[in-house]
């Protein structure tokens, strides 16, 4: 065959090339493709009219300059007239070019499509393919308009060349793909199937992927497909492969072919009718026999192409599901690949193996292989095939090896890739409490993994250890032992001081009649490492040695010489100076009983589904915290009631200054309502209606009822209006008008929050008889809890009083409550209801992580039903700094440097409920020149995922 | 079911061919052709031929592909799939591909497919269309490309 001289037949093309190449410097290139386009400019605006061939060579050098990277903005319509050349290779360039840049400009598309539909009728098999292949490449709507029902004519039409077939198979296949609703199914469909039979294996080849690809979208369709596929598998694998000449590789009989026939039938189960089923049994059995037989040729090519049906066949029996033999045949081959030379092919086999090892028939067949799985997790040199070890090694584990396997992965948790211990880590707790026969392997097994890997140890992994241990009497005072002995380590990871702190402070009496550990030496062991731990951790050994304080009253001195420090007292941290205030002062004050009650052992936690592995699904986040931090709340509890006053009057004041000026006229510019009042005057219909001291008792429009005398709360229109102001921050005016202002300041921590809740009288006159309540929908109920305090009946004029709303989120919801008010003004009674602004959001705990975990959780997070993703025009301008602020009030982290385009925001969250918490990653992109967004929220549940989406989407 | 692209790419870096079977705008091509570029060239024979990869570029790093690629001298020939699809066909698929590419242009080396690049397009939309593979016989795309080569 000859070989192509370069550039052949366009010498300026090569002698462009070679001067590209010879360039020195990035500037000599630009100088010099600026020399070339002025000068291809010049020639296409020149008088002279150029000849095809020209033509041809300056489009070229134009897709050669688009190509180096650099932008070309005329020579389309040349290129469009390269179309109708009746020369091949000019007809080429031009298609070329126009599918490498493609160009949505309106005039040129109807051109180009002409031209298309020239070629495609002209009877000249190269044009037509070089009219398909376009088509093919661009795959446009308008292509799709012009064509989509002429392709089918073509594949299917008598007189159709073979190669123009492939190619219009493929074509249709396109534009099925990119603009489904514009391909008509029909008549042509049946047709279609029977190219299954078509003497020419290309032909076949390309018309497989498209059957497959329909079949995936209506497999009733297509299922006649299911026995012309087996036919024909049948008849390659068990032909002689000189039969295959031209598609025989490398004494492979049509490898590629066979692999598309193995998949379209993972479109349908197995075949009902016995013959088709023991045909395509045969099928897969002589595959499985030939990857017994000597190979043919030494070459990587002949393995390659063999193993690749192989691989195929046995994704088909695993899809299948319901032959044990060849299930196990499947392992078995496997199973010898685990040990081949070829790295891919051992990787393969492991990934392959880990579907069949959750196949009931091959469960056991696959276990036999334990051994070398442990050893490729040492030996392999490539960590993805070290990460494929660990899957299989978790899919396999069952009662019978979960103590090996469990131990194998400990011990490769020394030295395994930091990419991949988290998720050992999760794996490892998860086998642990799954095929625990004795909880004390589990504690010591959780225990280890927080020595060896603590900084990977999530705190799902040691939540989850506290709530089995509390839930299970017989292993308290073992974990209590294990933990006062780990915590002799001279360097123990801050997660053990957790699990000790917290297993201590509730178990600490089952250890102390031991004079080796005794109360004081306890809690001075504990103590020991306070100093070190970060606050979090420090904050839960304060709550262990209040819970000393009430288990071992001999080191209550001790505890409270502790507490009293200036270094607790006068902590800086805000919540450490409280938790040693509130425990001292409950230490000094409470009788035993009273702390006996406050501080009493955790009750066992409801069983549910283990966190952990809802965490690995990326389900969940962890079941409600073993939760220190319920003393707390006791504790708080208590000093509220003592302390009601202080409460009230601490936090207010700025609030006051910043929203509620409510004894001075308010501006009427900070207030809409009023503002169209006074500025359209009179003259505007509404103002009537906004005349605050004659209520218009009848006056027919929207805003009447809110001033209306009526008095069923039933009929009053919930306001909603700044109901999304609050999706991103907690402080403001919820709702105005002429006689009430109605202010919120609200905090949240996990699952509970709390609203203040301030109503201002604007007028002179006092409010009598009033009274707020908040109701749930039918739908909230259940999911939220609010419980509203009661409120002072009577407002004086210009005063504002304050109500206390307590929450608790139980479960995720959509819905808001609604606010009722009622009150007495001037002898009519008004009633208003306000939807109040507790979203979803609310009870988001922002979740700092690398780039690598969020990929890794974001990958988890990968079912359809877990992303929601909105596309929206911008309502705002778009300002980075004031988008970053959203989603931080929104309430998740804002993640830098983890999204590779930097204009792009990425966050994560966590959502605390009661009953749950879920995990939440969310990425922004703002897209300046369309003022568009697309946002894209990725949570464990479809019905949060919505939520937040639809909350957040609102903000931009 | 699917390649999203296939890129031939010197060790340096540089691209001697792309072909991209979905939407990239131009940014995400020029990403994608430097992150496959810094996957690749770090691994050796040691490695499998397969990299997961989803931290890609932005477009990609929404679903889960995978890189297939190849060393032939100087040169890594990489095919991006889904990660369900068949890694053995679509390595063996490049090596088919190369195979046409080195009889085609007689003992192919870099400066063929630099040269030219308008006759490597015809090659691969012989073989790859759509995403898909088109045709798999060495000697029919050969002769379909002599005969092309033959006309004006």
């Amino acid at each position: 065959m000859p070989a192509v001289s370069k550039g052949d037949g366009m010498r300026g093309l090569a002698v462009f090339i070679s001067d590209i190449r010879n360039c020195k410097s990035k500037e000599a290139e630009i100088k010099r493709i600026n020399k070339e386009l002025a000068n291809i400019r010049s020639k296409f605006k020149g008088d002279k009219a150029l000849d095809g061939y020209s033509k041809k060579k300056y489009v070229c050098k134009l897709l050669f300059i688009f190509l180096l990277g650099h932008d070309i903005d005329f020579g389309h319509m040349e290129a469009v007239n390269l179309l109708s050349s009746n020369k091949y290779t000019e007809k080429q360039i031009g298609y070329l070019f126009i599918s490498v840049l493609v160009n949505s400009n309106s005039d040129l598309i109807r051109l180009i499509n002409n031209a298309i539909k020239n070629d495609l009728n002209s009877r000249n098999p190269t044009f037509m393919n070089l009219a398909l292949h376009c088509i093919a490449n661009v795959g446009s709507r308008e292509m799709a308009e012009a064509f989509a029902s002429e392709i089918p004519r073509i594949l299917v039409a008598g007189d159709t060349m073979d190669s123009v077939k492939q190619s219009a198979a493929l074509c249709l296949l396109r534009l099925n793909r990119t603009s489904p609703d514009l391909v008509p199914m029909g008549e042509w469909t049946a047709r279609v199937v029977h190219l299954l039979n078509d003497q020419h294996l290309g032909v076949v080849t390309a018309a497989t992927s498209l059957i497959t690809t329909l079949a995936q979208k209506s497999p009733d369709d297509f299922k006649t497909s299911i026995s012309l596929a087996v036919a024909r598998l049948s008849r390659i694998v068990t032909s002689a492969c000189i039969d295959l000449q031209d598609y025989t590789y490398y004494f492979v009989a049509a490898p590629w072919l066979s692999v598309k026939l193995l998949r379209l039938l993972q479109c349908y189960p197995p075949p009902e009718d016995a013959a088709l089923r023991s045909r395509l049994t045969e099928c897969l059995e002589t595959i499985l026999n030939k990857a017994q037989e000597p190979p043919k040729s030494k070459k990587v090519q002949h393995s390659n192409a063999k193993n690749a049906v192989l691989f195929e066949a046995i994704s088909l029996i695993i899809h299948h599901d319901s032959e044990p033999t060849l299930l196990v045949r499947a392992c078995n081959q496997l199973g010898q690949f685990l040990q081949h030379r070829e790295t891919n092919l051992r990787y393969l086999a492991l990934e392959s193996m880990c579907t069949l090892a959750s196949s009931e028939f091959s469960h056991e067949a696959v276990k036999t292989h334990i051994e070398t799985v442990i050893n490729a997790l040492k030996t392999e040199r490539d960590v993805s095939v070290r990460q494929r070890a660990v899957d299989l090694l978790y899919a396999m584990c069952d009662r019978s090896n979960a103590k090996q396997i469990v131990a194998e992965m400990l011990s490769y948790l020394e030295t395994a890739d930091y990419s991949i211990r988290e998720e050992i880590v999760l794996k490892v707790a998860i086998l642990a409490e799954k095929y625990a026969v004795d909880y004390t392997w589990y504690v010591d097994t959780i225990l280890n993994l927080i020595r060896i890997a603590g900084d990977y140890v999530s705190e799902e992994v040691w939540y989850r250890v506290i709530q089995i241990v509390i839930n299970r009497d017989d292993v308290q005072g073992y974990a209590a032992k294990t933990v006062f002995e780990a915590l002799h380590a001279p360097a123990c990871h801050e997660n053990l001081v957790k699990v000790g702190g917290y297993i201590l402070g509730e178990f600490g009496n089952l250890i102390a009649g031991d004079s080796r550990s005794s109360p004081l030496v306890q809690f001075n062991l504990l103590h020991s490492k306070f100093h070190l731990c970060s606050v979090p951790t420090r904050a839960l050994l304060l709550s262990a040695y209040i819970k000393f304080i009430n288990l071992f009253p001999e080191v209550k001195a001790t505890i409270q010489d502790v507490l009293r420090s200036d270094s607790q007292l006068r902590n800086a941290d805000v919540e450490l100076q409280q938790r040693a205030v509130e425990y001292l002062r409950l230490s000094c004050i409470a009788s035993t009983d009273i702390l006996a009650t406050v501080l009493e052992e955790m009750p066992p936690f409801p069983e549910r589904e283990s966190s952990i592995l809802a965490k690995l699904k990326k389900k969940k986040g962890p079941g409600n915290l073993p939760d220190i931090d319920d003393s707390r709340r006791n504790v708080n509890g208590n000093t509220e009631h003592h302390e009601p006053t202080e409460t009230t009057n601490k936090s207010p004041p700025s609030l006051m200054a910043d929203l509620l000026p409510t004894n001075r006229p308010r501006p009427a510019s900070s207030s809409p309502i009023m503002l169209s009042a006074g500025t359209m005057g009179s003259s505007h219909p509404f103002t009537d209606l906004l005349n605050l001291n004659s209520p218009p008792a009848a006056a027919p429009s929207l805003l009447v009822d809110v001033f209306s005398d009526l008095s069923a709360p039933a009929s009053v229109e919930v306001s909603e209006d700044n109901f999304s102001r609050f999706v991103c921050k907690n402080n403001g005016v919820l709702y105005e008008n002429q006689l009430l202002q109605i202010g919120l300041k609200s905090e949240y921590r996990q699952n509970l929050g709390r609203m203040y809740v301030f109503y201002g009288n604007k007028t002179s006159t006092q409010f009598l008889s009033f009274s707020s309540s908040v109701t749930n929908g039918d739908a909230l109920k259940g999911q939220l809890i609010v419980h509203a305090k009661s409120v002072d009946p009577v407002i004086d004029g210009g005063a504002q009083v304050q109500q206390i709303l307590n929450m608790e989120c139980v479960s995720d919801f959509t819905d808001a409550p609604v606010l009722n008010i009622q009150f007495r003004y001037g002898g009519a009674l008004q009633n208003i209801a306000v939807k109040l602004p507790v979203m979803l959001n609310k009870f988001f705990q922002p979740t700092e992580m690398t780039s690598q975990d969020f990929f890794q959780r974001w990958k988890q997070l990968g079912a359809p039903q877990q992303e929601v993703q909105k596309i929206f025009k911008s309502q705002h301008p778009m300002d980075t700094d004031v988008t970053k602020a959203k989603i931080l009030g929104f309430g998740v982290a804002l993640l830098d440097g983890v999204d590779p385009n930097p204009a792009n925001f990425v966050g994560a969250g966590v959502i605390h409920t009661k009953d749950t918490q879920v995990g939440c990653l969310l990425r922004l992109e703002p897209n300046t020149q369309a003022e568009m967004y697309r946002l894209t929220l990725r949570t464990s549940r479809d019905s949060v995922s919505q939520r937040l989406c639809d909350l957040l989407s609102e903000q931009f | 079911m699917q390649i999203r692209f296939i890129l031939i790419q010197n060790r340096a870096g540089k691209t001697r061919l792309a072909k991209w079977y979905m939407q990239f705008d131009d940014d995400e091509k020029q990403k994608l052709i430097e992150e496959v570029h810094a996957v690749v060239t770090v691994r050796d024979a040691k490695h499998t031929n397969f990299v997961e990869v989803w931290a890609l570029s932005s477009l990609l790093w929404e679903k889960n592909f995978k890189i297939i690629y190849r060393r032939y001298a100087g040169l890594y020939f990489c095919i991006c799939v889904d990660v369900t699809d068949n890694n053995l066909a679509y390595l063996e698929g490049i090596h088919n591909f190369v195979e046409v590419l080195n009889e085609y242009f007689h003992n192919v080396c870099e400066l063929d497919l630099v040269f030219n690049f308008y006759k490597v397009y015809t090659v691969v939309d012989e073989m790859f269309l759509a995403g898909e593979i088109r045709e798999t016989s060495q000697t029919k795309v050969l002769k379909q490309l002599l005969m092309l080569q033959s006309l004006e």
